[in-house]
């Protein structure tokens, strides 16, 4: 045991501990491991592309992005090609602002250490009570009308949210499998109001069930291109002002800094005399609150009415919600840039957008759903970058000749 | 010391034998009531269920004083179950009564419903005693489904399209595994992102390779098995019932049924199913007595993508012939929730999927009378509020393993 070769194993390098993985992001400034698992995931996609279609998976990219409209942004596009990507970047912000808010749904609740997959439930309770209010006070005025019916919506998914967040704080209950019972609740109850007491009478004997249509005053206004070609409403404002909000309550209030210190480590925040269970519900609601404002901006915005589909498929936006917040890192900004890369994923492969001699849409739209399966599993998995960036580390410094210093231990 | 412990347990044993006893009965008598009012008895007064639900409630409510809280309200809840079920089912007329009510057929629904549930929770069980969350057994389960079809459509026969769905459903799982075991993600975002992927990969390969033709109509099926001498067992009513409700399932259907005693087996009557709980339980203290945490993890987590894949495969080639986008429809999820309910048992996780495959076998029923097609998707309901009952500890908890859900870093 006097000249043993090898030196004796590091507990750091055995599991990085939360101080070694602190430091890193630090160096990274929490940029390199998105961007990265972006990268990755299109790579990965871009295989599959070729393998399967023997195409340039560039080209196949490129079109993809130019059905998404941000070449809009390109001061070289005119006439009807700019006209048709302003449509098009028009879609794709609307998107964006319901993947943003279901992305603030599950990022809140993640800086509390929970994980609210119940955004489907919360956004179609939300989307219900938003139709029902705009169906009813048909004299209110445009803007009373409007705020009574988000207010509801989002008091509704802060309910749906809440109850999960009670059972959570009150026995214990694992807020996974209690979302996943809500989201079918949600569901199932959500297609015996639409096929019942909600239906629309008159369309009663179309195959699928619809509810009445909003009032008009309820619905929001267009602010950037034809109200009657789905034009972008101002919804897109509400969603950048909950970025803000959610910014503001995390890292300026007494609350987000309780729910960051129970998401950092529940024990350590009840010892510092932080009323764990308290932030548990809160959490829980404020993330319900801010699907169910998803679903009452959708509602309002461009759906008006909801119809078998849309409680059962559309609401899976939801979902995304979680790829969103995993990939923007639960930041604001972080939130918002990943909403507008799944947003423009959708336009861009969606039937209208893609030409099928190109890339076949339904081929591209379940790629859209490799790419962000594949972003979610390497972005859970931050040891796999943090073993990647340390090859990359030990390799410079084997070049230079330097003893391999670690990562400073805790 | 030990003696003494024993006695003490042995003494506690019989001292609550009694209310035990009288829950069980409270529950029989509970269901007992809602069965009267139904064919073929089908009392048509609600004093007759109300009477016999009255003693199962206050039977419960007894076991309940007496401190025996789990079978009590167990007792009171069938009562309620019995007393509701029985007010309704008197005010229906026979002859709706008669449309959902085929005692045969909807056993043999209920077993088709509850086939690919059980196949699902099941793995689920192997991978959650073994210390990882599998919320991925949906992904896992649409795998197999689309992969089962493949494969039948491409070695033209079912065992050929069983074998290569289970092998892709295994796959999923192993990428699942080395993200949880080897990489320690969070084994929940891991399984959602799992869950995205197979969805992305089957529909993808669902569209390039069948295009808008769907799936061959001549994909070759998991055949039924016929068992004709039940018809002939001879009280008439009896042979006939047997016969409708068992002579004509699916192979898989009975395959599930004999995996269920199987896995009770291996999980607690073998050192196999020892090890994986104690990795489950206590990691540290299993890897100290030489078990390899990372190889029972990772058995135990492919393994359950495989009966995951059998439950798809099911669907796909068992059931319905033909394989469909996001064709499980959150069935994984169901599984899950069942295996939960269950309390992370073979039986227990049966007896769940039974339930939910029940609701499904009678929701379309229901539809069938005309005016009642909302009290159908009301029904469905049913099992999930169960479960968010269950779970919140209102009928006993579900306790999970101790230390699932938590990566392990060997040292």
């Amino acid at each position: 045991m006097t000249d043993a070769p090898q030196p004796s194993p590091k507990p750091a390098e055995a599991l990085p501990s939360v101080a070694a993985r602190l430091a890193f992001y630090q160096r990274a400034s929490g940029i390199v491991t998105p961007l990265l698992t972006a990268v990755l995931a299109f790579f990965i996609g871009g295989l599959v592309v070729l393998a399967t279609t023997h195409k340039n998976p560039l080209n196949t990219y490129k079109e993809i992005f130019n059905g998404t409209g941000l070449n809009w942004l390109f001061p070289w596009i005119h006439g009807t090609e700019r006209a048709s990507a302003a449509l098009n970047l028009q879609q794709t912000l609307i998107y964006a602002t319901t993947l943003a808010l279901t992305g603030l749904a599950v990022a809140f609740a993640f800086r509390c250490g929970l994980f609210n997959i119940g955004g489907q439930g919360q956004y179609i309770v939300g989307s219900l009570v938003a139709v029902q209010m705009g169906i009813w006070f048909t004299s209110m005025s445009a803007v009373p009308h409007v705020l009574l019916a988000i207010i509801a919506a989002s008091l509704a998914g802060a309910l749906w949210g809440g109850i999960a967040g009670f059972l959570r704080a009150s026995v214990g209950a694992h807020e996974v499998i209690t979302t996943i019972m809500l989201n079918w609740i949600a569901v199932w109850a959500g297609l015996y109001l639409i096929q019942g007491p909600l239906q629309d009478p008159r369309a009663a004997l179309v195959q699928v069930s619809v509810t009445k249509e909003v009032s008009p005053h309820s619905k929001l206004p267009v602010w950037w291109g034809n109200s009657a070609l789905q034009g972008l409403h101002i919804g897109f404002f509400v969603a950048l002002a909950a970025l803000v909000v959610y910014w503001l309550v995390l890292s300026r209030t007494t609350l987000g800094y309780e729910v960051r210190a129970v998401g950092f480590n529940a024990e350590a925040a009840r010892y510092g005399g932080i009323n764990v269970a308290r932030n548990y519900f809160l959490a829980m609601a404020i993330s319900g609150l801010f699907a169910g404002l998803a679903g009452a901006i959708d509602i309002l915005g461009w759906q008006f009415r909801i119809d078998q589909t849309g409680i059962t498929v559309a609401s899976q936006i939801a979902f995304l919600g979680i790829a969103v917040a995993l990939l923007g890192r639960n930041t604001p900004i972080g939130v918002f840039l990943a909403a507008m890369l799944f947003a423009a994923l959708t336009t861009g492969t969606s039937t209208r957008n893609l030409d099928p001699s190109v890339f076949r849409p339904e081929l591209a739209g379940n790629l859209t759903r490799i790419i962000q399966g594949l972003v979610v599993l390497f972005v859970g998995a931050d040891l796999l970058i943090l073993y990647i960036w340390r090859l990359r580390r030990k390799l410079k410094l084997d070049r230079s000749k330097v003893l391999p210093q670690e990562v400073p231990q805790a | 010391m030990i003696a003494r412990a024993d006695t003490l347990y042995d003494l506690g044993r019989s001292r609550v034998a009694t209310p035990r006893a009288a829950a069980a009965l409270g529950i029989f008598l509970g269901l007992f009531a809602f069965w009267l009012a139904l064919p073929p008895v089908a009392a048509r007064s609600v004093v007759v269920p109300g009477v016999v639900a009255g003693a199962a409630v206050a039977i419960g409510l007894w076991v309940v004083s007496r401190g025996d809280l789990r079978p009590g309200w167990g007792a009171v809840a069938a009562g309620i179950v019995g007393i509701l079920g029985g007010a309704f089912a008197t005010r229906a007329t026979t002859s709706h009564l008669d449309v959902v009510i085929t005692w045969s057929a909807l056993v043999a629904a209920t077993l088709r419903y509850a086939t690919p549930l059980t196949f699902a929770a099941i793995g689920g069980m192997f991978s959650e005693r073994s210390g990882v969350v599998n919320i991925g057994l949906e992904g896992m389960m649409l795998m197999g489904a689309f992969f089962g079809a493949w494969g039948a459509d491409v070695t033209n026969s079912w065992v050929g399209g069983l074998l290569i769905g289970m092998a892709f459903g295994a796959g999923l799982a192993f990428v699942h595994a080395v993200f949880s075991i080897h990489l320690r993600a969070d084994q929940i975002v891991s399984g959602t992102a799992v869950n995205f992927l197979a969805l992305g990969i089957t529909g993808y390969f669902f569209n390039d390779i069948y295009g808008n033709n769907g799936t061959p109509d001549d994909l070759a099926g998991i055949p039924d098995v016929r068992l004709a001498f039940l018809g002939h067992i001879p009280p008439h009513g009896l042979g006939s019932f047997l016969d409708d409700s068992f002579g004509q399932l699916n192979l898989m259907v009975w395959l599930s049924l004999a995996l269920i005693p199987l896995s009770y087996v291996v999980m607690f009557k073998t050192p196999v199913g020892l090890r994986i709980r104690s990795v489950g339980e206590h990691p540290r203290a299993a890897d100290t007595v030489g078990i390899s945490v990372y190889g029972i993890r990772y058995a135990c987590v492919t393994l359950s993508g495989a009966l995951a894949a059998m439950g798809g495969a099911f669907l796909s080639i068992g059931f319905v012939h033909s394989f469909a986008e996001n064709m499980t429809a959150g069935r994984g999820f169901i599984a899950l929730a069942a295996l939960i309910f269950g309390r992370w048992r073979p039986f227990g996780a049966f007896g769940a999927a039974l339930l939910f495959g029940f609701a499904s076998a009678v929701a379309p029923r229901l539809e069938l009378v005309s005016g009642w097609a909302n009290y159908g998707t009301l029904f469905q309901i049913l099992p999930y509020a169960l479960t968010l009952i269950a779970v919140a500890g209102v009928i006993g908890r579900s306790i999970p393993p101790a230390a699932v859900g938590r990566p392990y870093a060997k040292q």
